[in-house]
This record gives C-alpha cells, structure tokens and sequence, in this order.
C-alpha cells in the first residue's frame, strides 16, 4: 500500500487561450488534509474536475494509491477509485429524495430493498458529521433550504458502500453552512483523516483552512505556488502567498466617513416574523448588515422588503442574489447584457435599447470593477465564478437603485474580488447609497454601520459599529436556543 | 407543509372524480359496467400514449411524434402482421429501435428534442400514408379479443389502467434505475459526474417511450379493429396534457406515472362527457381545452399556496 493516495505530475490544461493549469504537480498523503488556496481563476476548480474526471487534462500524469490507472480516467473510474467530490455548485438532484440521491452516487445501491439501504446509509452520516441536523432522507431536495442541501451533499460524499473511500474533495464546503454546522463538520474531517481518508478542503474562508488542514497548496495562475505544513501559515503569510494584501483592507477602514446621524430614512421593515418588537430602519448612506445563523428569516426580510411588503422603501431598489446560478445570472447572455438588463428602461431610445449606450455602460462597469475577459460580448459562462459574481454587482450598481439588498453575496469569491468589492460598496454608501447586506461571514459585518441579528425570522438584536463583536452576534443568534 | 403537497398529489385524482361525477350526473346510464366500458376504452390506448410521452418528459425531453408513430403502428400491425408475421414483427421492433437512435441522436448532438419529433412525426405519418393510403387493414383477431374482453365486475379499461399505472409507477418511482432517469431530468449535470452514461439513460427512456408507443398502437386497433394512419394524430397533444394533468412537469424530472393514467382516463372522460351535453363537435376541442386550464388553473393555485406556507 502506498502512502499516496493520488498524485499528479505536470498536468496542464487550457480551454482555447485560456491556461487554466500551467503545469501542476500535486501529492495527497493517505490520511492527510490537504488545504488548497488561491484567487478565483487560479485554477483549483479545473483541478478538481481533472482528479473528478470531469475533465481531461492536455498533458500529465496522474497515478492513484501508486498506480497508473488502466483505463482512460473518467468520472465512472474516478468514481470506482473512490475518489469522491463536493462541488462548489451543488451537485444534487432537486427532484429526488436525499435517500435517492445517495444512490446516485453508488451503483451499489440496487436490487431489493436499496431504498432502505440508502436512508440508513445516509442519515447513518448526516448523523455522525451533522448532529442534530434535522433532514429526513425522504425529503425531496429541492424543498431544503440550501445549507441543509449542502450538508446532505457533503453526508453523501463520505458514504462507503462497496468501494472504498481514498479522497474527498470538497469545494467550499462550508458556503452555505451557519458556524455551527461548519464547525461540526472540520471536527468530522479530523475524524475522518485519522481513519486513513485524503482530503482536500478548498475554501476561503482561511481560518477554516489554518485550523483543519495539515499541509497548505497555494495556487496561483495555474501552478502550486507553495506548498507547506499548515503550521508554517499563518493568515498573512497565506494572503502574501495568494498575492493579495491585507493591507488594503486596513487603509480602506479608515477612508469612510462615517454617516451622518440626522440622514433621512430610506427603509422601515418589519420581518414578517415579528411581532411588535423592533423594526429594521435604513438611513441614507448607511451599510445595514443582516446577521445570524443561515436560513433564519435574512433572506426572507430581504425579499419582503424588495417586494415593499410590510416594509416603506424610498427610492429604486436593485437585488444581488447569493445563489447566482439560479437566481442571479442569465446564462445564455454575454457578460454585457447581464450588466445592463437592470438599466434597460434608462437605455431605451424611442421603445428601442440603444446599442451604443449599452455598450458604453457595459464598458464603463467593466473597468470599475475589474471584470477580467477580453470583451464584454463573451458569455457569462465563460467568467470564474468571482467574475460572475462581479458581474451582478456592476448590473445593481450601474442602475438607478439607492436601496442595495446583498443576500449572502460573497458565497464562494475569492478574497481578492471581495476586498475589491468591500472598497466599491464603501464608496458607493459614501456617495449616497444605501445597503442591507445579509451575510454569513462574521468579518463582513465590520464594514456594517450598524448588524440585525435573526432568529427564527424575526430580529432579536440590533448592534451598533462600535459595539460590534463575534461575540455578541453569535449570542444574539443562539440566545434561548432550543426553545 | 406537507398538507398542499399531498393536495397536490391528489389533484388529477380529484379533477377525475370530479368529471365523472359530472359525467353520472349528466347521464345516469353510464354509471354501469357497460357504460363505463363504453366511455374508457380509448382511456386504454390515450393512458400508454401518455406514459410513453412521460418517459421523454422524464428526460427533459417532449415527443412530438408520438400520435403518428401510434397510427403508422397501428398501420402496420394492420398489414403487414397479418401478412406475414415474422415480417410484421420484426418492422415493429425496428420501430422501438428508431425510438431508441432517436434518443441517441438528439443526446449525442445535442438537439432540441421538439424539433428533431415534430419532423418524424412527418416522417412516421409518411411511411404510414405509403403503406395504407386510405384506411383499411384488419386487426389481429388476438388484438381485437383481447381489447373487448368482458372482465368480471369491474370492466377491463379500469382493469388495464391501474395495471399501466401500478407497473409504471413501480419501475420509475421505487426501482434503482427509475432514480438513476428522473435524476437525469432532475440534473443531468450531477448524473454525468456520477459516473452515469447519460446516453445510456436517453437511450433506454427512448426505447422504452417506443415500447409503450407500441402497445398504445396494438390496443388502439384491438378497438377500431381497422388501422388509419391519421387516427391517433391527436394523441401527441392528449399525451403531453395527460402527463401535464397526472402533476408531472416539462423539466426537471417531476413526474407521476399514476397521475399521467388518471389524467388521460380524465381526458377521455372528458370527450365523453363533452358529448353527453351535446355540445357541437365544432365546440368539442375548444370545450376540452377550456377544462385543461381549469384543472392547471387549480395546480397553479394549490403550488402558489405551498410555496406560500
């Protein structure tokens, strides 16, 4: 038995022009966790998808356990030399029972009785790595809310039946997952590592990266640019070795002024959940954060209050969605008119979109926020997910809207885009904009002027900036838990 | 949560009571075994058309050539089977083996499935047209007893439609390969990464679309006991409504074999029903359309109060 578990040697892989790996040679230990890093577009998901045999790489060499594989690797080999993945986009059948799902996934699962065979088998895991979680396998998977979803998908992943586990993947595995969940599954991967499983954990979230990986692979335009034991990185060494800098964050915190007290009010909400408690109210100018454990009414409020359901809204809103691909962009569209379909009645000359203005507005956010493609015309597909994500920001902000609603938009960018996007929306909140940001990452809310923190759909908390602390949100959210 | 659901689940069922009801009501004669008989037997041929379509639907896909490859069936069964059986046969399996290439075509070049059916649905009407330029033929005597047997107590349509239903639901909803293609409409994309041929899927969901294409055509001419190549034009649109009114969706794999037989019994009812009022047969197709928005106007309401609880 060899103490690899893959191992890739100079494997490169372009799509037309673009040099999605440049060369990778990558070593994954039995029983490690491997931590994978790097920007958007440096090439870790293209690398998932050669060792899921999703995709075949030009040139390179992998072997698994020691051993070139016989046949031409694809994802049924993959499959059978237990390599298992967890995509960034969720890789579930909508319309089928989790139970079925995992069937999916293990042709062994047939014959008579594979149904029983199949809930045992997955909520077996959902228990063991998600205590408490709640999900029944004969849920359809379409009706969970997404970080159930998320970690019924993860359960799946680490499900044996007939071959045996070597490696699991998992692609921003915490994304849509509350710190609770999270948490619980990084104990599970320490489980799950000592019982001779590899695993690589991609994230950026570099927190969840330092503390559950043993060794560190930093990517950067298609190569391994480092590769240390995690012990050796910390938070800024990491960021150095992406080739971002912590810096700038910094200088950015103190650029904002912040807003005036006496600005006029631009949003009065009330969560349809709450009773007469205490109202979410916006003013001009000022970054709202929406906090609290995932799927606890943020999203919900936010969509009441772009519906102006139960909540007074002054001024055009526009809406960023977190789950991009299906709420977010068009797929069939260029990147252009992705940016400009918010805008499109302000484009319009005599009942007809004028070509010229619209190209000139497409351009004009291209530059502002730094879409990276050589021509706005290109699909949306074609950009990384960051890019994409970028792309619905340009469309809200390039509207009239000055009411912003954010729901979870971060999910799965690289730090990079986000640092770059903290920066834009400071400045657009300086210039007058307003903005109500539901997130599930608890630095976000420190570019918040003030943070309404859920529970059970209605706000059971409201902090100002300088009281702001992990501490007190993660105790307005969990406060009375279990009632 | 659950209650909408299940209110969803037993809305082709009810939309069925609900026309039958209609139906005694209107006309009292046909609340016996005869009448029954008399009213359902074309529910037969309508309820396999229908699970057929739901196969393709299954994938994503819609057949568009579904009636005419009923009737060039029936045409050949008609003809050629009674000619020479062997011959006659065999052009029927060649038949299903076309489903299947068709299958494969439109997965391996990635077409859109309604255009690529909307032209065979020609090219079976051709061939069905060169065979028997006008109507004639006779069935099998074999297909014709078997279509009017007299079953004790409850008539054979009822009979034969619960068989379709039950056997249908079991193979797709409960068995392992059932999983494996509604997962393929659900997310083809997941499927794949599985390790799964989608092409095998489409292939096998094609195939099997022809082998109940196949028995709709046989059952259909043990009824009119002479074959036209026209005369199941319309079952491309009763089968599409069918599976639409048995709760099954255009994409994502949601679909509900029971609920696909109630609904084409429904449709057949409905035809009868339309004519006990004696409505003008000019009104008829205009009145069947009219009770298909009511009953999808239904769905469209109970699914809105599901997503608003």
């Amino acid at each position: 038995m060899s103490a690899e578990a893959i191992r890739l040697d100079g494997v490169e892989k372009s799509f037309g022009a673009v040099r999605a790996l440049a060369g990778v040679d990558l070593v994954v230990g039995v029983g490690e966790c491997l931590g994978l890093v790097g920007h958007n577009g440096a090439g870790k998901s293209t690398l998932m998808h050669v060792l899921a045999g999703a995709l075949a790489p030009d040139t390179g060499r992998l072997t698994v356990g020691g051993i070139e594989p016989k046949t031409a690797w694809s994802s049924a080999s993959s499959q059978a030399a237990g390599i298992r993945c967890v995509f960034q986009e969720l890789s579930l059948c909508p319309n089928l029972s989790v139970a079925e799902n995992a069937r999916i996934v293990h042709g062994a699962l047939s014959g008579f009785g594979w149904k029983a065979r199949a809930r045992t088998l997955i909520r077996t895991k959902l228990d063991e790595i998600f205590p408490g979680h709640g999900i029944n396998p004969d849920d359809e998977v379409g009706d969970l809310p997404i970080g159930k979803r998320q970690m019924a998908e993860i359960a799946r992943a680490f499900t044996v039946t007939s071959a045996p586990l070597r490696l699991v993947i998992l692609d921003e595995p915490t994304s849509s997952l509350d710190a609770v969940t999270a948490e619980q599954l990084l104990a599970y991967i320490a489980k799950e590592t000592a019982r001779g499983t590899a695993i690589i954990l991609i994230s950026h979230l570099l927190g969840e990266i330092l503390s559950a990986s043993d060794r560190i692979v930093v990517m950067k335009d298609g190569k391994a640019v480092a590769a240390r034991p995690a012990k050796t990185f910390d938070r800024a060494s990491l960021m150095a070795a992406m080739g971002s800098d912590l810096n700038d964050v910094a200088v950015s915190e103190q650029l904002r002024p912040a807003p005036k007290p006496d600005a006029p009010v631009v949003v009065r909400a009330r969560p349809s959940g709450q009773g007469a408690g205490s109202e979410l109210i916006v003013h001009k100018g000022e970054i709202t954060g929406l906090a609290g454990l995932a799927g606890h009414g943020q999203t919900k409020t936010l969509l009441q209050i772009f519906a102006r359901q139960g909540a007074e809204v002054d001024g055009p809103m526009a809406f960023i969605a977190g789950d991009r691909q299906s709420d977010g962009i068009f797929d069939l569209w260029s990147i252009a008119q992705n940016v400009t379909v918010r805008s499109l009645r302000s484009l319009t000359r005599r009942g007809f979109v004028d070509p010229t203005a619209e190209a000139q507005l497409a351009r004009t956010w291209r530059d502002r926020i730094a879409i990276r493609t050589p021509s706005m015309d290109n699909n949306i597909l074609t950009l990384s997910g960051g890019n994409q994500q970028k792309t619905l920001f340009a469309r809200a902000l390039g509207s009239d809207a000055t009411v912003i609603l954010m729901d979870d938009p971060m999910r799965g960018v690289d730090v990079g885009t986000k640092l770059e996007v903290y920066a834009m929306i400071r400045a657009e909140a300086a210039a007058g904009r307003s903005f109500l940001w539901y997130t599930t990452e608890v630095d976000e809310l420190t570019h918040c002027d003030r943070v309404y923190v859920f529970r059970n759909g209605r706000i059971t908390e409201a902090i100002d900036a300088a009281d702001l602390s992990e501490q007190r949100v993660l105790q307005a959210s969990f406060a009375e838990s279990g009632t | 949560m659950t209650n909408p659901r299940l209110l969803r689940a037993a809305l082709p069922f009810l939309t069925l009571a609900i026309v039958l009801a209609a139906t005694f009501y209107v006309q009292p004669r046909t609340m016996s075994y005869f009448g029954l008989n008399l009213m359902l037997q074309y529910a037969v041929p309508i309820a396999l058309a229908t699970t057929a379509q739901m196969f393709i639907i299954t994938v994503n896909d819609l057949d568009l050539s579904i009636g005419p490859f009923v009737g060039l069936i029936g045409v050949i069964a008609a003809t050629a089977l009674n000619a020479s059986p062997v011959l006659g046969a065999a052009a029927l399996v060649a038949c299903v083996l076309a489903y299947g290439l068709v299958g494969a075509l439109v997965h391996a070049r990635n077409l859109p499935s309604i255009v690529v059916t909307l032209g065979l649905s020609f090219v079976w009407l051709g061939i069905a047209v060169m065979i028997l330029p006008s109507p004639g033929g006779k069935a099998p005597a074999a297909l014709k007893a078997l279509m009017t047997v007299q079953t004790p107590y409850v008539p054979f349509p009822i009979l034969a439609a619960v068989a379709i239903g039950v056997i249908v639901h079991l193979a797709l909803m409960t068995t392992s390969f059932g999983v494996i293609a509604r997962g393929a409409g659900g997310n083809p994309k997941a499927l794949a990464r599985a390790g799964w041929s989608m092409l095998r899927t489409k292939v096998v969901m094609y195939m099997l679309a022809g082998v109940f294409g196949l028995l709709s055509g046989l059952a259909l001419l043990g009824l009119t006991t002479s074959a036209d190549a026209h005369v199941a034009d319309r079952y491309t649109l009763y089968s599409i409504a069918g599976v639409i009114l048995g709760g099954g969706e255009f994409m994502g794999g949601r679909v509900n074999p029971m609920g696909a037989v109630v609904g084409a019994l429904t449709l057949a009812l409905a035809g009868a029903f339309l004519i006990f009022l004696r409505i003008s047969p000019d009104w008829q197709i205009g009145a069947q359309g009219a009770i298909l928005i009511v009953v999808l106007a239904m769905r469209a309401l109970v699914t809105y109060g599901e997503k608003r609880s």
